[in-house]
């Protein structure tokens, strides 16, 4: 076992290396984008409960507000991202698919949009219990695209020990250059952020795991983490999907979570960069999570880069300012791997959105393929992270055998990371078979219960 | 300000595949085994030319009769009937008689593929299993042997080849014995199982002795083989795993026996090389998982030495790869991998 570890250190067995596409962004500075004159915030932007509104139609509210409250534990308020007055709290398309519940603001053209709440906080005096919530205050998610409430990946059970923070700065989607840039840039408040987290779980070193495709970012944080006895960087081969937590837990620590567990059952609780680069930002200064930075790119946009925008802003209104092109284009939130194509132009930017990639009509083509029957050239075998084995999960999606798909080929172990589909020459659209699987499995379940 | 896109395009995730699909990889296969096409050109002449296009045109077209049968689309362009012609081709002796070729050729395509239901449904290779289908209608012709490098063979066929339908073919061992002084109508492997002579390996290696049309020059099917394994379109698992276990077997069976065949006959003989290389590493018929590869090669490798050491039958290979895509369905449940974070194997139901 531990000759296996030398060989896999810095990465994972499986997996696939698709083309980066990541020279165009990775060297652009973060850009700020006006604000929309329109914005919509779904009450649901993080997964848990959604957020309870907090503001009227008609009410002026001002930038950095908290304009909706957290549900219990897993749920995180909403704060203003503009001043202005709610237009209305009315169902609005998002990019997930169905319409939620959004709190729709028209924006003050002429205010000056300084950020006028939050109260500076003596973090240091605070217990590991204060500072969760005070994360959770902050209305903080993973950024990486998840949008899994921070504070609850902090707070472990009792009876869990957590000795490492992992720092996910892997980015392993082709074409986002966020969490590179945010590396680079926002490098105090990464290290601020990392010893916030560390505080808040006790954990005793932290790591921070990069690919190796970004030299530059390993130099920079190499230098800056050198006066850190307890923070050191972990570089990993750059492979597909390198950035998923339980890859990367294996890749830097040779730990498997098990299966159905989390990353603190091995002792570990990971956050992206960009997540914590926002947490050693906002929780000095007691402010809400009101704007995130994005990659914009694809070749069917004009000004491709990485750009802070208000959360809450309508794809239409980013394009539209960074020259979206002619033609017919597939507009995706988040990387070409795992994101999602949005049916209209009128979605917002949220909180786990990381990116906005415009394809135009020759990169669709380039992608069309002919589905033909599986020829079990067995590369969806080898591509997949978790060892499973898509195709015959595939197969039996086809005879509607979802019940087996789950119970003997633990078809609920699968992240949907799509390196099966990427590399399935027949065009079987495996991945999206299995989430339907999954969709399906949930619903039985639900009705027997 | 910039327009409106006329039209938003909607598809799943992920949104960029590889560049590799079924018909690039089938195509690349061809590639792969024209070279072998033409050096048996080169050696055994016309005959064997027309053997090559009467199988591989039969083959296309009893895959799209039973397209045009079965109401489906054109898969002549996925180019797996080519391939099925020319591995069918390539096993055969140079001067099978072509209506016989064309008999194989159906019985590949109709029995071995469309009625499983067409590519990726095949249980067997089906080149092998139009060979096996003429090895036992046809067992004079599959064992009649021409001599390689005959002077003439570019201007006249081997007689045999133009018998006609359902007549029994002319005994082509007088010919032989006129056009190639000394020529014994048998293959290495025959020569070495019924007569104890054997073949100096280099004159195996580089394929100037008789036998199939493809099978003979195993320097030439390593190295078509080898375009496909650096191209990711054959798992070189497989024939390694085969002629890995057939030399260790071989070697062990010699030990126990001197007067066994040594290692490097037993690689480079008969049909192992082409089989090893082409038919085993056929994707539909070999397993998916990654152990399960190197027990497959493992089974093939041994099956065929056993068959040809022990068995009534000079060659093996045939019936080693059918047996091994047989049993590949059942190599497959007991070799799935251990997925992440489990300790137990996926495909038991125990979860």
């Amino acid at each position: 076992m531990r000759l296996l570890n030398a060989i896999w250190h810095g990465t994972f067995s499986h997996g696939v290396h698709p083309p980066q596409y990541k020279e165009e962004t990775a060297q652009r500075p973060i850009r700020r984008l006006p604000f929309a004159p329109r914005m919509v915030l779904p009450l649901n932007q993080h997964i848990g409960r959604p957020a309870l509104p907090r503001v009227v139609a008609g009410q002026e509210i001002w930038r950095g507000e908290p304009i909706a409250e957290a549900d219990g534990h897993l749920s995180v308020p909403l704060h203003a991202p503009v001043s202005g007055v709610v237009e209305s709290i009315r169902l609005m398309p998002t990019a997930q698919g169905p319409k939620a519940q959004a709190i729709v603001v028209h924006t003050y053209a002429a205010d000056s949009q300084e950020v006028r709440y939050g109260t500076a906080q003596e973090l240091d005096t605070m217990t590991p219990a204060e500072l969760i919530m005070a994360v959770q205050q902050a209305g903080l998610v993973g950024l990486g695209g998840a949008a899994f409430p921070s504070h609850v990946k902090l707070s472990a059970p009792s009876d869990r020990t957590i000795d490492t923070l992992l720092a996910n700065g892997c980015e392993c989607e082709p074409f986002l250059t966020t969490d590179h840039r945010a590396m680079l840039e926002q490098t105090a408040d990464l290290i601020r952020g990392i010893g916030i987290a560390m505080r808040a779980t006790g954990a005793k070193q932290a790591v921070i795991g990069v690919e190796d495709n970004k030299p530059d970012v390993i130099h920079h944080l190499q230098q800056a983490v050198a006066q850190h006895a307890d923070i050191t960087v972990a570089v990993v081969r750059t492979k597909y999907p390198q950035g998923a937590e339980k890859l990367l837990i294996k890749a830097t620590f040779g730990r498997e979570v098990p299966s159905g567990g989390h990353s603190y059952d091995v002792g570990v609780v990971s956050h992206n960069v960009g997540t914590l680069a926002a947490m050693g930002r906002l929780l000095p200064q007691g402010q809400g999570l009101i704007e995130r930075v994005i990659t914009v790119a694809g070749p069917g946009i004009d000004q491709a880069g990485n750009y802070l925008v208000a959360i809450g802003t309508p794809l239409r209104f980013i394009l539209e300012q960074l020259g979206l092109k002619d033609g017919d284009n597939e507009v995706i939130t988040g990387g070409p791997m795992m994101g999602s194509a949005v049916a209209s132009l009128d979605v917002p930017v949220t909180k786990g959105t990381s990116g906005i990639l415009v394809l135009n009509r020759a990169a669709i083509e380039q992608e069309h393929r002919k589905i033909h029957h599986c020829i079990k050239c067995a590369r969806c075998v080898q591509a997949c992270p978790m060892h499973l084995n898509p195709s015959y999960l595939g197969l039996l999606a086809a005879q509607h055998d979802y019940q087996s798909m789950e119970q003997g080929y633990h078809l609920n172990d699968c992240f949907e990371c799509g390196a099966c589909s990427y590399v399935c020459p027949a065009g079987i659209p495996l991945v999206q078979y299995f989430r339907i699987a999954k969709a399906i499995n949930r619903e039985q379940r639900s009705k027997v219960a | 300000m910039a327009q409106r896109p006329q039209h938003i395009e909607l598809r799943t995730s992920p949104h960029l595949h590889q560049a590799d699909s079924v018909e690039t990889i089938m195509r690349n296969v061809v590639y792969a085994l024209l070279p072998l096409c033409g050096y048996a050109v080169y050696q055994f002449g016309l005959s064997a030319l027309a053997l090559i296009l009467v199988v591989t045109i039969t083959c296309m077209a009893t895959e799209q009769l039973f397209n045009h049968l079965s109401s489906r689309a054109n898969t002549l362009t996925d180019a797996s009937a080519i391939i099925t012609g020319l591995l069918l081709a390539l096993t055969l002796p140079p001067g099978f008689p072509l209506w016989m070729g064309a008999v194989a050729g159906f019985v590949a395509i109709a029995l071995g593929k469309a009625l499983f239901g067409g590519l990726g449904c095949n249980l067997f290779n089906p080149a092998l299993v139009g060979r096996a289908f003429v090895q036992a209608a046809f067992p004079t012709a599959i064992s009649s042997w021409t001599p390689a490098f005959f002077s003439g063979r570019f201007s006249q066929f081997v007689p045999s080849s133009l018998a006609l339908p359902f007549t029994h073919p002319v005994d082509v061992g007088g010919w032989s014995q006129a056009v190639a002084d000394g020529f014994s109508g048998a293959t290495p492997l025959a020569l070495h199982k019924f007569e104890g002579l054997t073949t100096p390996v280099m004159e195996l290696f580089t394929g100037s002795v008789a036998g199939s049309s493809g099978e003979t020059s195993a320097l030439l099917i390593l190295i078509c083989g080898s375009y496909l394994a650096l191209r990711r379109m054959l798992d070189w698992r497989i024939p390694v795993a085969i002629l890995g276990s057939a030399a260790l077997l071989s070697a062990l069976l010699q030990l126990l026996s001197p007067s066994n065949p040594d290692p490097l006959f037993m690689l480079f003989s008969g049909g192992l090389m082409l089989g090893a290389v082409f038919m085993a590493t056929d994707m539909v018929g070999s397993p998916v998982t990654p152990l399960g590869v190197w027990v497959y090669g493992l089974l093939i490798g041994s099956l065929t030495i056993i068959i040809r050491i022990y068995g009534g039958l000079n060659e093996g290979v045939m019936y080693a790869i059918l047996l091994a895509n047989a049993a590949s369905p059942l190599i497959e449940a007991v070799t799935q991998p251990r997925i992440y974070g489990r300790s137990n194997q996926g495909g038991n139901h125990d979860a």
